[in-house]
């Protein structure tokens, strides 16, 4: 009896006897977890395919497995040695470095160690190759004088500066690379020599043309949009199917048709020719530089300025601007004053899709670009299939990475990303 | 033409017969099984095109005649083939079973420990006359411990016809002469081949090229003689590009495959002829992935494929010489056109009286640091 008071007084309870608060939380909590569930393959997947692989190259880029795992007795013996001392190391170092190149050999790692000096200085490569042949009959003391005589390289003293210096399981000399940076033989860090440096000169590049791009394609496609979005319905259909065909269309395709249209005997030139606008000597070099790829870029990346532009210029009623116009609005101050401020989420969002995309381009300008128009993908992409220096594709991938990130930030401090709109 | 249709079924004859005796001395040896290996179907990773095809047609098709159990599937990804082989071998999950390769890029996977080992005199058939393989293949085509040698191929001149009246393009100077033959040139865009070329245009020996090359001045020196033709080159990247260019007249001179020109000039008879003087000649062969799960099939193809008549086979389809010294006078006609190959190959002595052997240990190591060089010099 008592009992039954107290319930009566207290919070309310569910027929099972728990405060109603409590039933309706759980019941919340779970249909939470049901919702989360249901996007736990999505999870998933961006955590498999996308993160993962972003760690894997992150880690690529300042890994050093090679001279500590495969020439294991050097470095251990090259502890003791200091090396600023200008004297070349004594001759425990030298009988370790014949044991690694014996046993490098034996395991077929010895070139992998020669692959990465050689990236920091020339001649390397070889050196491993073939003082690891040579090390077979090795098998008396002095090797230092055996090793001197397979390679005179080994009585030089960054040769063994660079062994102690990447002996390490980091390094950062792929970023050094990156930036037209590089270490000096003491150690100290300094510019690559002029006739070398090239990736800071390709990252501002690529900056600028992505740039330029999106501002080409919010001029050509502003317009488009805006016809798309004011004229009657079924003349619309048939212009978005003029937008969306090529944005169907295989890159590469629409890539090679402007090769045919730009180049200096193709469609644009013949036609130029034959009006009399420039004589036959006098073609014009639309491909194979920067003109080639400003063109055909724009061209690709076109519809996804196209696109949120017209799903919110759909959204702005006529009224608005007729509205305006009979508060005395000229056309253009209606336009300037109503209609363009309503477009901004759209140009943002365009803009980010676009710069974005175009920053990171890669078949395009490898086919049109020639050698002005080409950017800093067509670099990492050149690392990673033809000379396989992961570790420095891996080091210009993770700062093209971390630009996209800074003016990502840089964009929604000054625009604001939640003023976006996709459609 | 009956003459040549006569010579032309002489020759198959003589091809007929050369198969029946192999077939003949393998069958007699040893059974079906012992000789194709399990019944598998084999990845095989080459370049695509005429060059995939001539290898369908030499290789594949006869070695599937023979060994019906055997599967061969084509892969074109060589471009990328080191990179995918060295994802495939770091991951252990190796799915290729031969991969076509450039000599340099076959000394870097040998070096990493992407491929078998290999070796020739117990892998690979002797020649007819009982010469040991090692001693059969042109010296220093082995490469390195990995690699099998199939062709040798040149990088050379193509220009047009109808671009300078009468006069020929007739020396690498003229390449470089833009005086005398006015136009733009397609040059392939990377350092090696141009920088030798432009040293041999600049009055450098050819012998002495490799050394110049070692000094600053050397370099300089080779890096400003490409600048005088800079602004009227297009840098070209794949291999289908040049014969393109110059059929579209968008460039008078371009740096090409002679397989590549050859088929252009002759399967497709554009106005296009071939200067062959200081061609850079490099070898294409195949390694096997370090950890195939097919070696044994693997191998008893490859010692079928790369015998004398074979390689010659080869030859038929497209016009890369053969490998091997013992093939060379087995070269016949085109298989479709009934032209004789033998004078449009970089072999043939009127075409190879100057040559350039593409130095592979020597861009192993400064290729890293000259691409970079280059890269600069081209951008800027």
């Amino acid at each position: 009896m008592t009992d039954g008071t107290v319930a009566n007084e207290g919070p309310l309870v569910t027929s099972d006897g728990r405060p109603l608060k409590q039933s309706l939380q759980a019941a919340l909590k779970q249909k939470r977890r049901q919702a989360f569930m249901l996007t736990v393959p999505l999870l998933a997947f961006i955590f498999i395919f996308f993160i993962v692989p972003i760690i894997a190259m992150l880690w690529r880029s300042v890994e050093n497995p090679e001279v500590p795992n495969y020439l294991p007795n050097t470095v251990a013996a090259l502890q003791s040695w200091d090396e600023a001392s200008g004297v070349l190391p004594g001759e425990d170092v030298y009988a370790a470095m014949v044991k690694d190149l014996q046993i490098g050999r034996e395991n077929r790692t010895i070139g992998k160690v020669g692959r990465r000096l050689n990236y920091e200085i020339p001649g390397m490569s070889s050196l491993f190759k073939g003082s690891s042949r040579k090390a077979k009959n090795m098998t008396e003391a002095p090797f230092k004088d055996a090793l001197i005589k397979a390679s005179k390289k080994w009585e030089k003293l960054d040769v063994w500066q660079l062994i102690k210096r990447e002996s390490g399981d980091l390094t950062a000399s792929y970023y050094l690379s990156a930036m037209d940076l590089r270490f000096t033989p003491d150690g100290s860090v300094a510019a690559q020599p002029e006739n070398r440096q090239i990736y800071i000169f390709l990252f501002q590049r690529t900056l600028i043309m992505s740039v330029v791009i999106t501002g080409l394609c919010i001029l050509l496609g502003f317009p488009i949009a805006y016809l798309l979005a004011t004229i009657p319905m079924r003349y619309a259909g048939l212009l978005m199917i003029l937008v969306l065909l090529p944005f169907w269309t295989s890159l590469l395709v629409r890539t090679t048709a402007w090769i045919a249209l730009l180049q200096s005997q193709g469609v644009i030139n013949d036609l130029l020719v034959a009006i009399g606008v420039v004589s036959d000597d006098g073609r014009l070099q639309l491909i194979h530089n920067k003109t080639g790829t400003f063109i055909a870029m724009t061209h690709i990346l076109l519809p996804f300025m196209i696109l949120p532009l017209y799903s919110v210029m759909k959204t702005i009623p006529p009224s608005y601007m007729r509205a305006a116009r009979s508060m005395g609005a000229t056309q253009w101050w209606a336009f300037y004053k109503v209609y363009f401020p309503l477009t901004l989420s759209g140009i943002g969002a365009g803009t980010i899709l676009v710069f974005i995309l175009s920053i990171g381009f890669y078949i395009t300008p490898a086919l049109v670009g020639g050698t002005s128009g080409t950017l800093i993908s067509n670099f990492i992409a050149n690392h990673v299939s033809v000379t396989l220096n992961w570790g420095l594709a891996a080091a210009l991938g993770t700062m093209l990475l971390a630009l996209v990130l800074v003016l990502y930030l840089i964009y929604d401090k000054i625009v604001g990303v939640d003023n976006m709109k996709m459609g | 033409m009956k003459d040549l249709l006569k010579k032309g079924t002489a020759l198959s004859a003589v091809v007929a017969g050369c198969v029946l005796a192999f077939s003949a001395t393998t069958t007699t040896t040893a059974s079906a099984d012992e000789a194709c290996g399990a019944d598998v179907t084999m990845t095989y990773v080459s370049w695509g095109g005429a060059y995939s095809a001539s290898q369908q047609k030499a290789y594949h098709d006869p070695w599937m005649a023979k060994c019906p159990g055997i599967k061969i599937v084509n892969d074109d990804s060589a471009s990328e083939g080191l990179a995918k082989l060295r994802a495939q071998v770091e991951a252990g999950n190796v799915t290729w079973d031969l991969v076509d390769m450039e000599a340099a890029q076959a000394v870097t996977a040998c070096e990493e420990g992407l491929a078998e080992e290999i070796d020739p005199d117990t892998h690979l058939a002797p020649a007819p006359d009982g010469t040991p393989a090692s001693k059969d293949f042109f010296d220093g085509f082995f490469v390195s411990e990995c690699y099998i040698p199939q062709i040798v191929y040149s990088t050379t001149f193509g220009y047009r016809t109808d671009a300078f009246g009468d006069k020929k393009l007739s020396s690498i100077a003229d390449v470089f002469d833009l005086e005398a033959f006015p136009g733009k040139r397609a040059l392939e865009k990377r350092p090696d081949g141009n920088l030798e070329w432009a040293l041999i245009a600049d009055g450098v020996p050819a012998s002495d090229v490799y050394d110049v090359l070692e000094t600053e001045e050397g370099v300089a020196r080779a890096f400003n003689k490409l600048a005088t033709i800079k602004d009227q080159v297009i840098w070209w990247t794949k291999g289908a590009q040049p014969p393109q260019l110059l059929a579209d007249g968008e460039v008078v001179i371009a740096s090409a495959y002679n397989g590549r020109l050859f088929s252009a000039i002759v399967e497709k008879n554009q106005p296009i002829a071939m200067m062959w003087q200081w061609q850079v000649f490099a070898i294409d062969g195949w390694v096997i992935p370090k950890g195939t799960k097919n070696k044994d099939q693997v191998l008893k193809y490859l010692r079928f494929a790369t015998d004398t008549q074979r390689l010659a086979d080869q030859a038929k389809y497209i016009s890369y010489g053969p490998a091997r010294k013992s093939s060379a006078p087995l070269v016949g006609k085109h298989a479709d056109l009934g032209i004789d190959m033998g004078p449009h190959m970089p072999t043939a002595p009127e075409n190879a009286k100057e040559t350039l052997l593409y130095n592979t240990d020597w861009w192993a190591d400064n290729r890293e640091s000259f691409d970079e060089r280059f890269n600069a010099w081209l951008a800027k």
